[in-house]
């Protein structure tokens, strides 16, 4: 039983919703002026791995598709705003949707081929994208530094802050974390978002009912690596130096990690996930730096096992556990004009809102 | 002009061939009922006309060739599809539903109006709009299927067996209802139905199909009465 009822819509819902949004975003601000230094760059990190999980998750989880090759997307992003940065006069803001836009470009190149394939397939080739990203990046000494790398300047801070740079980096990353969340939300909630679903529910009849399927997941594939590309724009941003090493094959496999992890398609979890794959290596390497590899792949199980919505479906779950939000009861129309028994109103709850990712 | 004309139509799905010569017109705002037993090629011819199945023949819409034609650019052009089994979406609410009905529409205060009176048109839909779909009862969906397929503004309504799996009582409502649209929007139907006498009821012509071709054509009151199909349809 929840402790709490609330009517979805009404007042107290709204204040709901957005008292925990005000808290959250007071909290995120708060925290790098109660913390240290390095767990500020932490805390980037996160925010970097968010905004990526973000993408992959709408991919993941409103397409079906799995992507073992976000980890190149991010690496392009971040080697985009590392190159622009340190070989030209380009203001670091501008960075961002060069970034953006050119793993947008290359999810498209890519998309529109990858997206014939189906599952497995869409799968291995975004593996090959991923294994390759490493080689093309010490090769093309030029543009990426080769081995050695790129050494990024990092966004000064702005005179009328008195922040340290740490403490900027972080408030820097989160301003544009949020905005790339909430373009997220809205994207998944509006046009696109229902389109997807309806791809999901049935493609044929979604092409019968004028939706470009084809277009609609190829844009959902560069959008997608868009998000990656941010992402890793911030991570060279917080790092200040890009190398190869830092755009393994692995990466790919954290990002997904995040996105199982946190729960497929949700804002919340992409969050979650980057605070997963960010924080348990680092505790549990102090440990044995074996225990890193071992935690990850249990909690994956697990997640999979026993919390099929992630880490945010649990949250949703307890939640309602103290609050629960009913739908309004619906308003009969006065043109009703036979309410017999059977299609009166069920009241209460709507069928299985959960399944939604 | 003829809002459909097929001539010749033949389909294959991969080397089996399912129709064979399929000859079909629908005048504008005409409803023509397609006859046949299972496997004749009624769904088929359906689905050729909106470009999921590989033809030769020639459709034409509205004096265009639709050969070739993707179902996306198809259902854009005027023509809406209920398929077989409602079609409905079922993870998304009854609202979004119909906003996905109006998907290539740009006149959103039109769209706007357009849903109110489906609402009016369907009230167990406005009862049920926060809904999914998928929590639906049959008739409902069904009722949905067809208010989707028509916020689109079609020109021509495909219809694949609306009656199926339905109570006698929501078949009533759901033909008074495309009776309605006919008189009011002028609006073409293609009716599949294994409910002859109901289809031959509302349609203006009829076509029997056989082993994927046109056996038989005529005005739907004319059909009603041949020998071959009163037995083999109607029962008596």
């Amino acid at each position: 039983m929840s402790l709490v009822t609330v009517v979805a819509g009404s007042r107290a819902h709204r204040a709901l919703r957005w008292g925990t949004i005000a808290a959250g975003t007071a909290v995120a601000l708060a925290v790098p002026f109660n913390s240290s230094p390095s767990l500020n760059g932490d805390l980037t990190l996160v925010l970097c791995y968010a905004v990526a999980a973000a993408g992959l998750g709408m991919l993941v989880g409103y397409a079906g598709q799995v992507s073992l090759g976000h980890g190149a997307f991010f690496a392009v992003g971040a080697y985009t705003a590392a190159a622009l940065l340190a070989k030209t006069d380009l203001h670091w803001l501008l960075a961002l949707p060069a970034a953006a836009a050119v793993t947008f470009a290359l999810g498209l190149a890519f998309g529109i081929p990858a997206l014939r394939l189906r599952g497995i397939y869409l799968a291995l080739v975004t593996l090959a994208l991923a294994v390759a990203a490493g080689p093309v990046l010490k090769r093309a000494e030029p543009v990426t530094g080769g081995v050695s790398g790129l050494s990024v300047p990092q966004p000064p801070v702005p005179g009328w802050l008195a922040v340290d740079a740490d403490q900027w980096l972080y408030l820097l990353s989160l301003a544009v974390t949020g905005v790339m969340l909430l373009i997220a939300v809205n994207l998944t909630r509006g046009s696109l978002g229902r389109s997807l679903l309806a791809i999901r529910d049935g493609e044929r009849a979604a092409r019968t009912a004028g939706i470009d399927v084809a277009r609609v997941k190829t844009l959902l594939f560069a959008t997608a690596g868009a998000y990656a590309g941010v992402g890793g724009a911030l991570f060279a941003f917080a790092l200040g130096f890009v190398a190869p090493e830092s755009f393994t094959l692995l990466l790919s496999f954290t990002l997904l990690s995040a996105v199982v992890v946190g729960g497929l398609g949700t804002v919340a979890g992409a969050v979650l996930g980057a605070l997963f794959v960010v924080f348990v290596p680092q505790y549990a390497g102090e440990v044995d730096q074996a225990l890193t590899g071992i935690i990850y792949g249990g909690a994956l199980i697990a997640v999979v096992y026993l919390l099929p919505g992630g880490a945010a479906g649990l949250l949703r779950r307890l939640r309602r556990r103290l609050i629960d939000v009913v739908e309004p009861t619906p308003q009969r129309g006065d043109n009703d004009a036979v309410p017999t028994s059977d299609t009166a109103p069920v009241g209460g709850q709507p069928a299985a809102g959960g399944v939604r990712p | 002009m003829s809002l459909l004309e097929i001539e010749g139509l033949t389909a294959s799905y991969g080397p089996v061939r399912a129709l064979h010569g399929v000859d079909l017109t629908v005048g504008a705002g005409q409803v023509v009922a397609l006859l046949g037993p299972n496997g004749a090629g009624k769904t088929t011819t359906l689905r050729a006309v909106c470009g999921m199945v590989r033809t030769t023949g020639t459709i034409r819409f509205a004096g265009r060739d639709l050969a070739g034609t993707a179902p996306e650019k198809v259902a854009r052009l005027g023509i809406g599809h209920v398929p077989e089994g409602r079609g409905t979406f079922g993870s998304l609410t009854v609202a979004e539903n119909l906003r996905l009905g109006a998907y290539g529409r740009k006149d959103a205060a039109a769209v706007r109006s357009d849903t109110d009176e489906w609402y009016s048109t369907f009230p167990r839909l406005a009862e049920r709009r926060d809904q999914q779909a998928g929590s639906l009862s049959g008739g409902e969906q069904q009722m949905l299927a067809i208010a989707r397929a028509l916020l689109g503004r079609p020109s021509l309504l495909l219809l694949d067996e609306p009656s199926l799996g339905l109570a006698p009582l929501v078949v009533r409502e759901v033909f008074a209802v495309l009776g309605r649209v006919r008189a009011e929007r002028g609006t073409g139907m293609v009716l599949v139905e294994q409910n002859a006498a109901l289809a031959l009821e509302l349609a203006d012509t009829a076509y029997v199909l056989e082993a994927g071709r046109t056996v038989l054509s005529g005005p739907a009151a004319e059909i009603r009465t041949e020998e071959s199909v009163r037995r083999a349809y109607l029962g008596y």
